[in-house]
């Protein structure tokens, strides 16, 4: 099913109209399950009004996979209930952890690549797609910090978690040239260790600098068009794993929903060039 | 000895919320990243090891900014109220004392009324804490599970006896909040509608029923008797009972008038069969 999907955008309320108005064939839509995971009311109606027109992805951000506990059986009761009802194309979460002992922080934050978290995450990744009934993609996290007691590389880490569970992987191209940047290695190397086959999609974004910073420290920040660095990083990537559904996020700062367009139709032709050429 | 997961992320959730840890003496911080430099030089803590990083103020930020733009988001007519850099400082404080448990921001702030209630720098805005139980109504009216309206049709099947010993529940969607001492609905709403207000305000009692009849939240006014009536509604009292109670509160109160108000607003649910004795 998957392989039908070309490029897509991640989907704010404020194109909702936009994105109804005109149906774009091929087109597909990305949000965050968190958004909609409620009781019922005028939210879960646009979703569905979206639904109908395109293939939809969920793309959790808070299951918290890479805390030291177990899933929370009511978070997962209601991403059931919203799989059930949207039938999402792709449903992916992140390698990070958000909620610990009760209190949600909001953000994707790291952790130190053990393996005893190697044990902890491909457990919770197993218990999330026995309880969904689906394979689930792993997306990549953005670094800002050393952390001392790293034992895997974290494109190791990732191999092991899709051979260790069957999970695929979420590329995010954007957060691999963040971190290589902030944590000073090579993104290229870093894009040509990971498994062509396990990876279910592809995230481009764009960044910014810390304020104090500048370039030493960049920022996931969502809130910019996506870098031409970042493009020639992810077209050297489909070049070498194929075309893959590509989405691209744009959280803050929001442009028209034609500007948004215009950066899928970029990747879409990229991708349409590798279906040509493999 | 590493730590474990979860004493990791002990130690990563102090140095997140806690900005007070102590800063990394220089001559640890030299020994960290050059070891060898300086053998003798204590151990920072695990916190300090983090929270000494550059980086590390982009998770802080990420997680206070997330939680101050849910308020804001779901707070509107305070934010209106009061303005961004007053909003941003109460809300940053508030974030520290009751930070989320709900993953989904869109209901995170339940108890931000309550704490503007007691809040120092709201004092001279006594009507604050209830313009945000209206923001608050908002939210839950928004987001309640969609479940079928009772029409007057239903009703009209009715003998008046049956009619009197029936009980209907209020909509999942339907708020409703009275005011005995200041119009906090008229505050709100000016706050809430792209029209001011008109004329003087009265500084008197009111009260304000949200539902969500077609799809969106709407609002209107609603006197002590409809608040006193839905009350008892929710309590499980029979329609006969509820009616009682309305006109106690108010004696002006017209029932029929007031059934026929509340079944346009959206406000009620069937009865279930074993409701009807």
């Amino acid at each position: 099913m998957t392989q039908d999907l070309g490029a897509g955008l991640g989907l704010r309320p404020q194109h909702y109209d936009a994105a109804l108005e005109h149906i774009k064939h091929g087109l597909w839509f990305e949000v965050h399950p968190e958004n909609y995971m409620v009781a019922g009311g005028p939210r879960l109606a646009w979703l569905e009004a979206i639904r109908q027109h395109y293939p939809i992805a969920l793309h959790g951000v808070s299951l918290s996979l890479a805390a030291d506990t177990e899933p929370d059986p009511a978070h997962l009761r209601k991403l059931t209930d919203l799989i059930e009802r949207i039938e999402p194309v792709l449903i992916s979460e992140h390698l990070a952890w958000s909620t610990w002992r009760g209190v949600y922080h909001p953000d994707l934050l790291p952790f130190p690549r053990t393996h005893a978290a190697l044990l902890r995450i491909a457990d919770n990744i197993s218990r999330t797609q026995d309880t969904l009934g689906r394979r689930i993609a792993i997306e990549n996290p953005t670094h800002y910090l050393h952390l001392e007691a790293h034992e895997w590389s974290e494109t190791d880490f990732l191999r092991e978690l899709t051979q260790r569970t069957g999970c695929g992987l979420l590329l995010d191209v954007n957060n691999v040239f963040i971190s290589a940047r902030n944590l000073q290695f090579n993104a290229a190397d870093y894009l040509d260790q990971i498994p062509a086959d396990a990876v279910m999609e592809i995230h481009l974004a764009g960044h910014s600098q810390d304020s104090e910073l500048g370039a030493a420290l960049l920022i996931d920040s969502h809130d910019t068009p996506i870098a031409e660095d970042v493009w020639m990083l992810y077209g050297h990537l489909i070049e070498r794993i194929g075309a893959k559904p590509t989405l691209i996020e744009r959280d803050d700062h929001l442009p028209e929903f034609d500007v948004l367009l215009g950066e899928r139709d970029r990747a879409q032709c990229q991708l349409m060039q590798q279906q040509v050429t493999v | 000895m590493k730590p474990s997961l979860a004493q990791f992320q002990d130690n990563f959730v102090d140095a997140l919320w806690h900005t007070d840890v102590e800063p990394m003496p220089l001559t640890a911080l030299s020994s960290h990243f050059f070891p060898g430099h300086d053998s003798v030089a204590p151990e920072p803590s695990a916190q300090a090891k983090l929270s000494s990083q550059p980086g590390f103020k982009i998770y802080r930020n990420t997680v206070l900014k997330s939680c101050i733009d849910a308020l804001m988001a779901n707070y509107p007519s305070v934010l209106r109220l009061v303005g961004p850099a007053w909003f941003h400082a109460a809300a940053a404080v508030h974030a520290r004392k009751a930070p989320p448990i709900d993953v989904s921001m869109l209901v995170y702030g339940q108890h931000f009324p309550a704490f503007l209630k007691h809040y120092e720098g709201a004092r001279e805005l006594p009507y604050l804490a209830d313009v945000a139980r209206l923001d608050r109504s908002w939210t839950e009216c928004h987001v309640a599970s969609d479940e079928p309206l009772i029409n007057s049709i239903d009703l009209s099947r009715l003998s008046p006896i049956e009619l009197g010993n029936t009980v209907l529940r209020p909509h999942p969607s339907a708020r409703w909040i009275w005011f005995p001492t200041q119009p906090a609905y008229t505050i709100w709403r000016s706050n809430r509608e792209p029209a001011e207000l008109d004329g003087e305000l009265a500084w008197s009692a009111e009260g304000a029923l949200l539902t969500r009849p077609y799809g969106s939240v709407i609002w209107q006014s609603a006197g002590l008797g409809l608040c006193t009536f839905l009350h008892a509604c929710a309590r499980g009292c029979t329609l006969a009972q509820a009616a009682e109670a309305a006109i106690q509160a108010d004696p002006t109160q017209d029932i029929a008038h007031l059934l026929s108000e509340l079944i346009t607003a959206g406000a009620l649910s069937p009865a279930t069969p074993n409701d009807y004795s």
